[in-house]
């Protein structure tokens, strides 16, 4: 499924034209007493793209979708959605975009249900329509059983479908979606990833922020990176990835701090790129084949002891490290604690 | 679209969510009634002096019940986050918030009347003048309930709310012209009296109840109303200041 998918988007032209421009940004920016969370930054995203935005925390993620959807105001900049001008009139765009936030954010003392109902009533759907399409979300993302079930008495990953259901009710042409799949289970965060697919191919234009990179790599046609309130990438993921088709990676675990091994094999080595990737993992990396077995024999000399060495395929992580210089394991642990 | 299925169903919501649930209907039973026992007795006069103390009840078990209710959810709702589905929702900012402050407007009123039906078996109801009372009683709902939604976007804390709502609570009950009349109050504390908005309603109840009052009715109803207007006012300004940051 995953495959056939990748194998739809690439089919996908490049869509450069003004019409095809569902949201245009130029120069938008925004401070908070000192601190500059949004500074300057311009794109676009186009008719039915799913358009990833990446970051580490404080980047600027949630700012720039809360001034998208009309929640923040900015301090200067232009933001056109569909045509409309969103920066002079915020609630302009409103009837046309759903928004899944990185929080829950229903009403606990109301059913599954009801809240999908009333998430329709905001959007003056009439009663019958709102009853049908709640019960034909329930349905498709799996909810049937819990529909009369208080929403505070849900699972993290339930409560996570119910609110990207609520989100899609009034069929919304855009779909900004901040962090979907943070803080669930696996099976959760699948699901959850392949109804995105599914509301890609139904057409629909998919913002979303996301910490993980591989999920971005495989859902994401176009990717733009935020870091420090500026936009320091903004490429689709297979202009991203084609600098490293030849791109070797070797991955080798040892059971010593690597502090002072890294060095020595870059004598040892020269025609290799040498870089610790955590305290006792080191890359090494070349657009060569790697000769393991010289490189492992040569740290074992050192007096250290090689517990795993192995290739990797390299992936949008990579582009992501070399073009934020922040190590993706570092943004996920921060998630994790909770920062936003 | 249809603006009205969204502001109709964000009334319905609240009503069956916060004011039609077993506690707070007790609580919009309960607290007038405690209110007019509490006055009755303080009174010591006779049954038939009760409708004296009737325009007071009427106003405080307004004031509490709107204010109590509506300063703690919204902010509540605040605390959650909900209230960003309303915030991003294609309706007005006013209309939005006159959908938000209608269910306590309403559960304001039905308070109101709760000491009344005490009162009509205690005393002659007969001379009370029901055309300018339930008017009155409206502007009273409508002005406290916007007192409790300038509370409400003024703090983000629940508790914060129930502080913050006394503040201006307990000073009205004492100013008003609910226990003592407003021309009795020492003259230091008349001018503040004058600036608190009950104190018009009261004065309204007092001349529709038992014919006395201090100023014309049409000059009580209409500071009441810019009363409402000014609050409702500074009310959106805060929230597009704080909650649109």
């Amino acid at each position: 499924m995953q495959e056939q998918v990748k194998n739809e988007k690439n089919k996908v032209p490049s869509k450069t034209d003004e019409g095809d421009k569902l949201i245009q940004v130029s120069d938008l920016a925004k401070r908070f007493e000192d601190v500059q969370a949004v500074n300057g930054i311009s794109f676009h995203v186009n008719r039915g793209e799913l358009f990833g935005f990446l970051g580490p925390n404080g980047a600027g993620k949630t700012t720039t979708i809360n001034m998208l959807t009309g929640l923040a105001r900015p301090d200067s900049g232009k933001i056109r959605i569909a045509g409309l001008d969103c920066s002079a009139n915020p609630k302009a765009a409103q009837h046309l975009i759903g928004v899944v936030p990185d929080e829950s954010n229903l009403y606990p003392e109301l059913s599954g249900y009801d809240n999908l109902c009333f998430c329709a009533s905001l959007y003056g759907i009439g009663k019958k329509e709102r009853q049908k399409r709640a019960e034909n979300l329930l349905e498709q993302f799996g909810l049937q059983q819990a529909a009369n079930r208080n929403f505070s008495g849900y699972s993290k990953g339930m409560k996570r479908k119910l609110t990207i259901a609520a989100g899609i009710i009034h069929q919304p042409k855009i779909l900004f979606l901040d962090e979907p799949t943070t803080g669930i289970d696996v099976a959760s965060a699948r699901q959850i990833r392949q109804l995105i697919r599914e509301m890609y191919q139904a057409g629909t234009t998919i913002f979303l922020t996301t910490h993980y990179i591989e999920e971005a790599e495989r859902l994401c046609d176009r990717i733009a990176f935020i870091v420090n309130g500026r936009i320091v990438q903004d490429e689709t993921v297979a202009n991203l990835l084609q600098p490293l088709q030849e791109l070797k990676v070797l991955l080798i675990t040892i059971t010593h701090d690597i502090n002072n091994l890294s060095g020595k094999l870059a004598e040892a080595f020269p025609e290799y790129n040498f870089r610790k990737a955590s305290r006792q993992q080191l890359r090494v990396e070349s657009d060569q084949t790697i000769s393991i077995g010289p490189v492992v024999r040569f740290i074992e000399e050192q007096g250290a002891e090689v517990t795993e060495a192995r290739q990797i395929k390299p992936s949008l992580e990579e582009v992501f490290v070399e073009v934020t210089g922040i190590e993706t394991d570092v943004m996920k642990k921060e998630k994790n604690g909770g920062q936003t | 679209m249809n603006r009205w299925i969204a502001f109709w169903n964000i009334l319905l919501k609240d009503m069956k969510g916060y004011y039609l649930k077993p506690p707070n209907i007790s609580w919009g039973l309960v607290f007038p009634l405690a209110w007019t026992a509490m006055f009755f007795i303080r009174s010591g006069s006779g049954l038939e002096e009760a409708i004296e103390v009737l325009p007071g009840v009427m106003a405080i078990s307004v004031l509490f019940g709107t204010t109590s209710m509506l300063a703690v959810t919204v902010t509540f709702e605040k605390k959650n986050r909900s209230f960003e589905r309303l915030l991003l929702a294609p309706i007005s900012l006013e209309m939005l918030m006159i959908s938000k402050t209608s269910g306590a407007i309403l559960f304001g009123l039905v308070n109101a009347f709760v000491p009344v039906i005490p009162a009509a078996f205690l005393t002659d109801l007969s001379q009370v003048d029901w055309a300018t009372v339930i008017p009155a009683v409206l502007m009273i709902a409508i002005v406290s309930t916007f007192l409790g939604l300038f509370i409400a976007v003024s703090v983000s804390e629940v508790f914060e709310a129930q502080t913050f709502s006394n503040f201006f609570r307990f000073p009205m009950i004492f100013l008003c012209g609910l226990f003592f009349p407003v021309l009795s109050l020492p003259v230091i504390l008349q001018p503040l009296a004058f600036a608190l908005p009950l104190t018009y309603g009261v004065d309204i109840l007092h001349g529709a109840i038992h014919g006395q009052h201090i100023l014309p009715l049409w000059l009580d109803f209409l500071i009441i109303a810019a009363f409402c207007l000014v609050l409702f006012y500074i009310s959106l300004k805060n929230i597009h200041r704080k909650w649109i940051l």
